[in-house]
C-alpha cells in the first residue's frame, strides 16, 4: 500500500494461473478499477467475510430476491400497461368482454393477459413475487423478533425493517389497485371510506387523493406513480441501508460450538456463501416463474371492469390486507357526533388507530425491552425463543391477535363453510380478539419456562437416554448420557439477566426520591420480563453434571450390546468380549482388582 | 492453491488449527469437529458431483431454447387441459415452465457445487465493538468544536434563530402545492357534493344498465312500472338522467352516489319508514351504497327483509326504516321517497334526505 506503483498483488496476478487469458483480463480490469476507486482495499477486506449459516437466515434473502423479481417483472409490465381511466371499448382476444366499456387501465391489463405473449406469465410472476415478498418480510421479521436479533447494536436496522414492512404493504395495495377491475375498485372505495373517517381533515383528504368525488379519473395515474416510482424507490433505498448495516455489524449467529459473542463462525463470502446465496437467488426466481406459469392469481377478467354500483360477493383481498378487512368487520358500530362533527369510530379505530398502534409498538419494541430489562450489552449471539419467555409470549400474542383479525376478514367464508350464523361468529371473534391473545401469552410463557427447566436438567444430569436399566439389586434406573458438543454449547449459550433492584422511596437521609414512580415502573417491568427466569447452572455445576452423566454412561456402556455378546465376539473400546468375559467396564474393573 | 486448500480440510487437523495463524485470504478454521463428505474422500464421488452440476447448467441452456420455441410456436389463444390445473392457456404454462426450470437449474447447480465441492468447513472471524476508538471520538469532537467556533454558530444568536425559522418554513410550499390535487370548481365544497345526488322530484327510475355509460331512450322505454317488481324481488336502479352523463367520469361518480335498490314487500310487513308514505304500494327505494365504507349492496333476504353488505356484513332491515341490525355500519340506509308519475312510471318524489355512503366529518353539520 505504501508504494503506489506496486500492483503485483492485484487480483489475477497469482503465478499459478498467469497463463489463463480470461484471468489476465480480469486481473487487468481489477487493477484498472482499483487505480481509480481503491476497490481492492474493500475486496481484500471483504471477499473473505464470514457469514453464519442457519435456515432462518434465508428468510431475509427470500425477501430480497423476490423483491428483485418484482422489480424486473414490474419494469416489463410498465411497457404494456396504461395507467389511464379514459373510457375505451374492449376489442381484444377475450371474447366475453368484447364491446364492453371499460377504463384503459383495465383494457391494457386484459391485453397483457391475453394478447401479449408471455404477458400473463410476467403479470402472474409479478403478483406471486409480491405475495412472497410480503410473506418473507413478515416471517423474517418474526425471526428477528423471536431470536432477539433486534437488540443492541441492531435497533436501527429493526426500525428500517418496520418501515420496510409498512412500505411493502403500501406497494402491495397500490399495485393491486392498478388493473382497475371490480375487485380492486371496491378496495379503493373502502379506502375512500377510511379516509373520510379521519377527523377534521378526512373529507378533504379523500377529495384531494381522488381528485374530487369518488372514483373520478385521477386515482389510477396517481397510484401508478406511487407504485412504480415512489414506493419502490424508498424500498430500494431502505434495503440498501438495511444490508449495509448487516454488513458492518456482521450477521448474528445462534449459540453453538466455537461460537461466542465476539466472533462469527460460518462460511466465507467467496466462494461458498456467494455460490449458495447467488444460487438461492436463481432458485427463488425459478420457483416464482414456475408458480407464475402454473398457478392463476388475480384473474381480473372474471371480475369485470369497475363501476361503483356493481358488487362481487365472497371475494377476498390479498392476504396481507385481510387483517385490516377483518378489523373493519369485527368493530362494533360506534359513531358519535360531538359539537356537530362526526367521529366514525367504527371505521377510524380498526383502519387507522389499531394499525397505527401496532406499527408504533413494533418500532419501539427494542427500546422498551432494553429499558425494562436494563440490558445495555451488545448481542451478537441470538436468543433461543424459550430463553426470553415474555418476549416470545408477546410475539405469539401479536400473532394470535393478527390471526383472529385475519379469520374475521374471511368470516363470511368461515360462516358458510361451517354453517354458522355470521352474527354469532362475529361475536365469538370479537370476544376472542380480547381474551385469546392474553391466554396465548400465558400458555407460551409456560411452555418456554418448561423448556428452560428441561434444559437446566440436561445441563445438570445429561439427557435421558430412554433406556431403563435394572440394577443387580433390583432397582430400576434410567440411564442419563452426557450432551453432545453441539447441544451442550447451544443450551449453555443461555444468558441470564437479573431483575432490576426495587428503588427506595427516599434515600437514607429522608430526601424524597423524585424518580420513584418511574424507577418503580421499570423495576416492575423487569420483574415481568425476568422474574420467572430459570437460572442456568454455574459452569462448575454443568461440568460436574456432564462428567457424572459420562461416568454413568461409561459404567454401563457395552450393556446395550449385551444380547450380541453371547453370539459373536464384539469389539468394544478395544477389548474383545467373549461369553463369560466382563460385560461392562465396571465388571472389568472389578475382575481386575 | 486448490490442493493446499484440500489439505486444510482434513478433519484431524481441524481442532488443532490455531486462531490467527493463517495465510492472507484464509480465515482460521473453527475449532469444531467436522465430518468429511464422500466428495472429500472419494475422487469418483467428486467427479460425479462435478458432472451433476455441469448437467444442470447444460439443461438450463436447453430449457432456454425450449422457451424460445414455445414462445414462437404456441398460439396465444390455445388452451390445454392439465390435470390439477384444469383448462389453462398453453402458452403461459409452457413459457412459465421452461423459463422457471431454466432459471431454477442455474441456482440448483450453484448450490450443489457449493455443497458438494466447495469446502464445507466453517471458519471464524472476530467481531469488533461498534463503538469508535477514543481517538476517533476525540477527533470528531474537536472538529465539531472547530466548526462551531469558525462559523460562530454559538455567538451569532440572531443568525441561528432566523436560520432555524427559515428551515422550519421551508417545507410549507411543498405542502401548499398539494392543494390543487383537486381543482375545486367554484362554489363546490366536499361536504355539499357528498350530500347531494342526481335524484329530485319527478326523476324517473330506470333499471341498472350494466357497464354502458350513456344509454339513451325515452322514459317510456326505460322506466320501471310498479308491476315490473315482484313481491320479494330486488331491482338495482338508477335515475334516468344518468344517460345524459356521457363521459365516464361524471357517470361513474353519479353511479357511486345515486344508485338505488327497489324492493317490494306486502305493505302490512312494513313496520316503519324514514318518512310517511315514502313507499309506493309496498315498493321501497333505498340507497345501494353501504353507509359503512361504501360498498354497493344487492344481497337481499326476502323473508327477513334484511339487506346484507358483502364487504363487512352490515345488515339493514328494510322493513324497519333501513335500520342497522348487525355489523359495523353505524347509519341506517338512506331511503328515497318514491311514487308514480302520470304515465304510471316509478319516480322519485324528493332527493335523499340524508347523505348517502360512508360518514364524513361534516355530515351532521347542516
Ligand atoms: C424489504 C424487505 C426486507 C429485506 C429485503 C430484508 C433483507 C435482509 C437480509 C438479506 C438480511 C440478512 C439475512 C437475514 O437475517 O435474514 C436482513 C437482516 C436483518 N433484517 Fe431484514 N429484510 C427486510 C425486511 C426486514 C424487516 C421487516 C425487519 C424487521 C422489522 C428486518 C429486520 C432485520 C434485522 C434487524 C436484520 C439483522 C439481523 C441479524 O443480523 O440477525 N428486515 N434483512
Ligand atoms: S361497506 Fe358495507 S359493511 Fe363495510
Amino acid at each position: 500500500m505504501s508504494n503506489p506503483t506496486v500492483n503485483t498483488n492485484s487480483l489475477g496476478d497469482s503465478e499459478t494461473k498467469a497463463g489463463d487469458p480470461i484471468e489476465k483480463i480480469g486481473g487487468a480490469t481489477a487493477t484498472y478499477v482499483d487505480q481509480r476507486l481503491g476497490s481492492n482495499r474493500f475486496l481484500g477486506r471483504n471477499l473473505g467475510k464470514v457469514f453464519p449459516d442457519h435456515w432462518s437466515f434465508m428468510l431475509g434473502e427470500i425477501a430480497l430476491y423476490s423483491f428483485i423479481v418484482v422489480l424486473l417483472t414490474g419494469t416489463y409490465l410498465t411497457l404494456f400497461y396504461n395507467p389511464s381511466m379514459a373510457e375505451v371499448i374492449y376489442d381484444g382476444s377475450y371474447v366475453p368482454l368484447k364491446g364492453v366499456h371499460m377504463s384503459d387501465a383495465y383494457a391494457s391489463t386484459l391485453n397483457i393477459s391475453f394478447d401479449v405473449r408471455g404477458g400473463l406469465l410476467i403479470r402472474q410472476m409479478h403478483h406471486w413475487a409480491a405475495l412472497i415478498f410480503v410473506a418473507a418480510v413478515a416471517v423474517h421479521m418474526f425471526r428477528v423478533f423471536f431470536t432477539g436479533a433486534f437488540r443492541k447494536p441492531r435497533e436501527f436496522n429493526w426500525i428500517v425493517g418496520v418501515a420496510l414492512t409498512a412500505l411493502a404493504l403500501g406497494a402491495g395495495f397500490t399495485g393491486y389497485s392498478l388493473p382497475d377491475d371490480l375487485l380492486s375498485g371496491t378496495g379503493l372505495q373502502i379506502i375512500r371510506g377510511i379516509l373520510q373517517s379521519i377527523p377534521l381533515v378526512g373529507t378533504w383528504a379523500a377529495f384531494l387523493v381522488f381528485g374530487g368525488e369518488f372514483p373520478g379519473d385521477d386515482i389510477i395515474p396517481r397510484l401508478y406513480s406511487a407504485h412504480i416510482l415512489l414506493i419502490p424507490g424508498l424500498i430500494l433505498a431502505l434495503i440498501t441501508v438495511h444490508l449495509m448495516m448487516v454488513w458492518t455489524q456482521k450477521h448474528t449467529q445462534f449459540p453453538g460450538p466455537g461460537r461466542t459473542n465476539d466472533n462469527v463462525v460460518g462460511y466465507p463470502l467467496l466462494p461458498v456463501y456467494m455460490a449458495k446465496a447467488g444460487g438461492f437467488f436463481f432458485v427463488v426466481f425459478g420457483i416464482i416463474a414456475l408458480i407464475g406459469g402454473l398457478v392463476t392469481i388475480n384473474p381480473i377478467w372474471i371480475f369485470g371492469p369497475y363501476t361503483p354500483d356493481q358488487v362481487t360477493a365472497g371475494t377476498q383481498p390479498d392476504w396481507y390486507i385481510g387483517w385490516l378487512d377483518g378489523a373493519l368487520r369485527l368493530m362494533p358500530n360506534w359513531e358519535s357526533v360531538i359539537f356537530g362533527f362526526t367521529f366514525s369510530w367504527n371505521v377510524l379505530i380498526p383502519s387507522v388507530i389499531i394499525p397505527g398502534i401496532l406499527f408504533t409498538g413494533l418500532a419501539l419494541y427494542p427500546f422498551l425491552e432494553a429499558w425494562a430489562t436494563g440490558d445495555k450489552r451488545e448481542h451478537n449471539l441470538l436468543d433461543r425463543p424459550r430463553n426470553a419467555p415474555v418476549r416470545t409470549g408477546i410475539g405469539v400474542m401479536a400473532i394470535v391477535f393478527y390471526g383472529i383479525l385475519w379469520i374475521g376478514g374471511g368470516n363470511d367464508i368461515v360462516a358458510t363453510a361451517f354453517d354458522l350464523s355470521i352474527n354469532s361468529l362475529s361475536w365469538t371473534l370479537r370476544i376472542m380478539l380480547i381474551i385469546a391473545p392474553p391466554i396465548a401469552f400465558v400458555i407460551t410463557k409456560r411452555i418456554c419456562l418448561g423448556l428452560q427447566r428441561r434444559d437446566r436438567d440436561k445441563l445438570l444430569h445429561g439427557y435421558e437416554s430412554g433406556r431403563v436399566l435394572r440394577l443387580p439389586h433390583g432397582e430400576f434406573i434410567e440411564v442419563h448420557l452426557p450432551l453432545n458438543e453441539k447441544e451442550l454449547a447451544v443450551i449453555s449459550g443461555k444468558e441470564d439477566l437479573r431483575v432490576l433492584p426495587a428503588p427506595a422511596k427516599a434515600d437514607p437521609d429522608g430526601v424524597k426520591n423524585k424518580m420513584y414512580p418511574v424507577q418503580n415502573l421499570r423495576h416492575k417491568l423487569s420483574v415481568f420480563f425476568l422474574g420467572d427466569n430459570i437460572e442456568k447452572p454455574s459452569q462448575a455445576e454443568i461440568d460436574a453434571g456432564q462428567a457424572h452423566a459420562a461416568h454413568g454412561a461409561e459404567l454401563e456402556a457395552p450393556l446395550h450390546e449385551y444380547e450380541l455378546l453371547d453370539q459373536d465376539p464384539v469389539g468394544h473400546g478395544g477389548v474383545l468380549h467373549h461369553p463369560g468375559m466382563a460385560k461392562t467396564n465396571q465388571e472389568q474393573i472389578d475382575q481386575r482388582q | 492453491m486448490n490442493d493446499q486448500h484440500g489439505t486444510e480440510l482434513e478433519p484431524t487437523e481441524l481442532g488443532s488449527t490455531e486462531l490467527g495463524s493463517t495465510r492472507p485470504g484464509y480465515s482460521p478454521i473453527a475449532p469444531i469437529s467436522h465430518r468429511s463428505r464422500v466428495t472429500d474422500t472419494d475422487p469418483k464421488a467428486a467427479r460425479r458431483a462435478e458432472r451433476q452440476v455441469a448437467t444442470m447448467f447444460m439443461l438450463s441452456m436447453v430449457f432456454v431454447v425450449l422457451f424460445v420455441i414455445a414462445f414462437i410456436a404456441i398460439d396465444k389463444t390455445t388452451v390445454v387441459y392439465i390435470p390439477v390445473l384444469g383448462v389453462v392457456g398453453a402458452s403461459n404454462v409452457a413459457l412459465g415452465f421452461t423459463f422457471g426450470v431454466s432459471v431454477f437449474l442455474i441456482g440448483a447447480g450453484a448450490i450443489q457445487w457449493a455443497k458438494k465441492l466447495m469446502p464445507d468447513v466453517e471458519v471464524v472471524q472476530q467481531r469488533h465493538d461498534m463503538v469508535s476508538e477514543k481517538a476517533d471520538e476525540n477527533e470528531a469532537a474537536a472538529n465539531y468544536e472547530r466548526g462551531k467556533e469558525e462559523s460562530g454558530f454559538a455567538r451569532y444568536k440572531i443568525i441561528r434563530r432566523t436560520l432555524i425559522g427559515a428551515l422550519a418554513l421551508f417545507p410549507i410550499p411543498l405542502i401548499v402545492l398539494l392543494r390543487d390535487l383537486w381543482i375545486t370548481p367554484a362554489g363546490e365544497s366536499p361536504a355539499e357534493l357528498l350530500s347531494t345526488t342526481m335524484w329530485k322530484d319527478g326523476m324517473v327510475i330506470i333499471p341498472d344498465i350494466g357497464y354502458e355509460a350513456g344509454k339513451e331512450g325515452t322514459a317510456d322505454e326505460l322506466g320501471i312500472r310498479p308491476e315490473d317488481i315482484p313481491v320479494g324481488g330486488l331491482v338495482s336502479a338508477l335515475p334516468i338522467e344518468i344517460g345524459l352523463l356521457k363521459a365516464a367520469k361524471p357517470n361513474l361518480i353519479e353511479r357511486g352516489k345515486a344508485s338505488i335498490i327497489l324492493v317490494r314487500m306486502d305493505p302490512s310487513e312494513i313496520r316503519s319508514q324514514q318518512g310517511e308514505g315514502w313507499d309506493y304500494n309496498g315498493i321501497l327505494a333505498f340507497s345501494k351504497i353501504c353507509t359503512h365504507v361504501g360498498c354497493p349492496i344487492a344481497l337481499y333476504e326476502r323473508r327477513t327483509h334484511h339487506l346484507l353488505c358483502p364487504c363487512h356484513q352490515s345488515t339493514f332491515d328494510l322493513a324497519d326504516s333501513g335500520d342497522v341490525v348487525f355489523g359495523p355500519a353505524a347509519r341506517r340506509m338512506p331511503q328515497l321517497p318514491i311514487g308514480i308519475n302520470d304515465e304510471g312510471l316509478l319516480v322519485a318524489k324528493a332527493p335523499f334526505a340524508d347523505p348517502v355512503g360512508p360518514s364524513f366529518w361534516e355530515r351532521d353539520l347542516t
